[in-house]
């Protein structure tokens, strides 16, 4: 069963070693995600599988036969860059871009799991099904994107911003419902 | 990596039967195996990919729950039972590793992982009884302020790093196993092994054995509880120490009383000691601070990681009287 990468179909790798970082760079020259540390712990390989934010360093290749997998390669749209990305620039929010497709694929998950109602660590109140925005929640859901350059305050304000005009337009419907 | 065969299984059967050959190993999210395989620290001839068994969560006869072992941590810790009836778990599960890691790693693997130990991943340049049985330990008289002031040997100071694991031992859960001589069902509390002489036999999981599913029993009615990690930075990092608390109370009298450890032990420390000093006992702080005192008589703390054993005692401290605060 193929792989599709950002729509388009691709063969599993033959050797099961092959993660699914080194599919994408490798075998297919999609060079957005990023081999940082090849061992989970800095974020700059995150993709989505299934619209779910992963670590494609620590992902075999294989296990994503028949699954849909979003790069960073896959976000702009033919009316130009994503909303995040464009947020990126606009707020600083990196510096040599090692970090940032990891960073964008991962607050793109991230907002996902917000509006699922997903609670992180620091929320208080984990009855109410809308964890509420703060810094201090993206703060704790991005943690596992690091930038060595020191731009997350940058890469925060983006996010902040992308995410509360995305809540704003729910809570816009929610109230013409 | 080292070559081997990769095959999926739809269920437990399925993986138990591909799982019968030398050298096989069950894989769940990656998150710690795919590491392990690629430092060549773990070299098996076949991998069986078991994400495709039951990852459901449903309620059991007895009021509680049956989470499937390829449950990733994520829709455990955002299902809806879980965070309202064990917000215990909820907080452990959220309390560690990244969402990324989260969302890829799934129970059975968590509850399976291995040790962060450095010298245990350092292949080329360190000894470690857990990789080479008999060759020697380069933590005991290495940087070890990460280590175990519990439980350890003279073979292996290792900690276990699931936050998961000491919710659950908490918690009184139960592990349900299947293999090819049947299925059977044990505490979590006595699935880790500590390392004694032989650190590589970390569990009492037989050969070809899978974990099939986490078992909660009935919520703890009237009592409060809570999950307090702490590490060396806010967030993404492993615990230094953790402290998994369940308290009731009655008349200013603790009634009931369940306390694990992380980051202290090779394995979730239920801290039995510390509850037999409290049952019965004033909620006060002084109370708590004695059973926590109760706790680490034991302790046997190494070069770096003496701090370890007044951290534990004074988040021991913290965690119930603030409990004990939110229950009066």
């Amino acid at each position: 069963m193929p792989i599709r990468i950002n729509g388009t179909e691709a063969d599993a790798p033959l050797d099961p070693r092959v993660s699914l970082l080194d599919l994408l760079r490798e075998g297919l020259h999609l060079f957005g995600a990023k081999k940082g540390c090849n061992q989970g712990a800095c974020g700059a390989c995150t993709v989505l599988v299934d619209g779910q934010r992963v670590l494609s360093c620590l992902t075999l290749a294989v296990q994503c036969e028949g699954r849909d997998v979003t790069t960073i390669e896959g976000l702009a749209g033919e009316h130009g860059l994503h909303e995040l990305q464009k947020a990126f620039i606009e707020h600083d929010g990196f510096q040599c871009g090692f970090c940032t497709p990891g960073h964008i694929c991962s607050a793109l998950g991230m907002a996902a799991e917000l509006e699922r109602g997903v609670p992180s660590v620091v929320t208080a109140d984990f009855s109410d099904e809308g964890a509420t925005l703060s810094l201090e929640e993206i703060r704790e859901r991005m943690s596992g994107n690091l930038c060595r350059c020191g731009a997350h305050n940058g890469i925060i304000a983006a996010i902040a911003e992308v995410q509360a005009r995305r809540q704003g337009q729910t809570d816009d419907k929610e109230a013409m419902a | 990596m080292t070559p081997f065969s990769y095959s999926r299984a739809s269920d437990a059967a399925g993986a138990i039967q591909l799982g019968a050959v030398a050298q096989a190993k069950y894989l769940g999210g990656g998150t710690n195996l795919v590491d392990l395989l690629r430092e060549t620290i773990e070299q098996p001839s076949a991998v069986i990919d078991v994400t495709g068994l039951s990852a459901a969560i449903t309620q059991t006869d007895a009021g509680g729950l049956l989470i499937g072992a390829a449950a990733k941590n994520t829709a455990v810790a955002e299902h809806r039972a879980v965070r309202t009836q064990y917000p215990l778990i909820s907080r452990s599960i959220l309390a560690g590793a990244s969402a990324q890691i989260r969302n890829m790693a799934t129970v059975g693997g968590n509850v399976l992982q291995r040790t962060r130990c450095s010298y245990f991943y350092d292949v080329d340049g360190s000894r470690c009884n857990k990789r080479v049985q008999g060759q020697g330990c380069d933590a005991i008289d290495g940087f070890n302020r990460n280590h175990a002031i519990l439980g350890a040997s003279s073979s292996c100071v290792a900690t276990h790093p699931s936050d998961m694991c000491v919710a659950l031992a908490a918690l009184d859960a139960m592990v349900h196993l299947q293999g090819p001589a049947g299925a059977r069902v044990i505490p979590l509390t006595d699935l880790h092994r500590l390392p004694g002489e032989d650190p590589q036999t970390e569990t009492v999981l037989h050969m070809g054995e899978l974990v099939t599913a986490i078992e909660l029993p009935a919520p703890l009615l009237g009592t409060r509880s809570t999950y307090r990690k702490v590490r060396d930075r806010a967030s993404y990092a492993f615990a230094l120490v953790s402290v998994a608390a369940v308290l009731a109370l009655e008349d200013g009298i603790v009634t009931d009383v369940r306390l694990a450890l992380g980051g202290v032990a090779p394995k979730p420390w239920r801290a039995r000691k510390a509850e037999n000093s409290l049952l019965g006992a004033p909620a006060a702080e002084a109370a708590f601070r004695k059973a926590a005192e109760a706790e680490l008589s034991d302790a046997a703390p190494l070069r770096d990681n003496g701090f370890k054993v007044e951290l534990a005692i004074r988040t021991m401290t913290a965690v119930l009287t603030s409990l004990a605060g939110e229950a009066s």
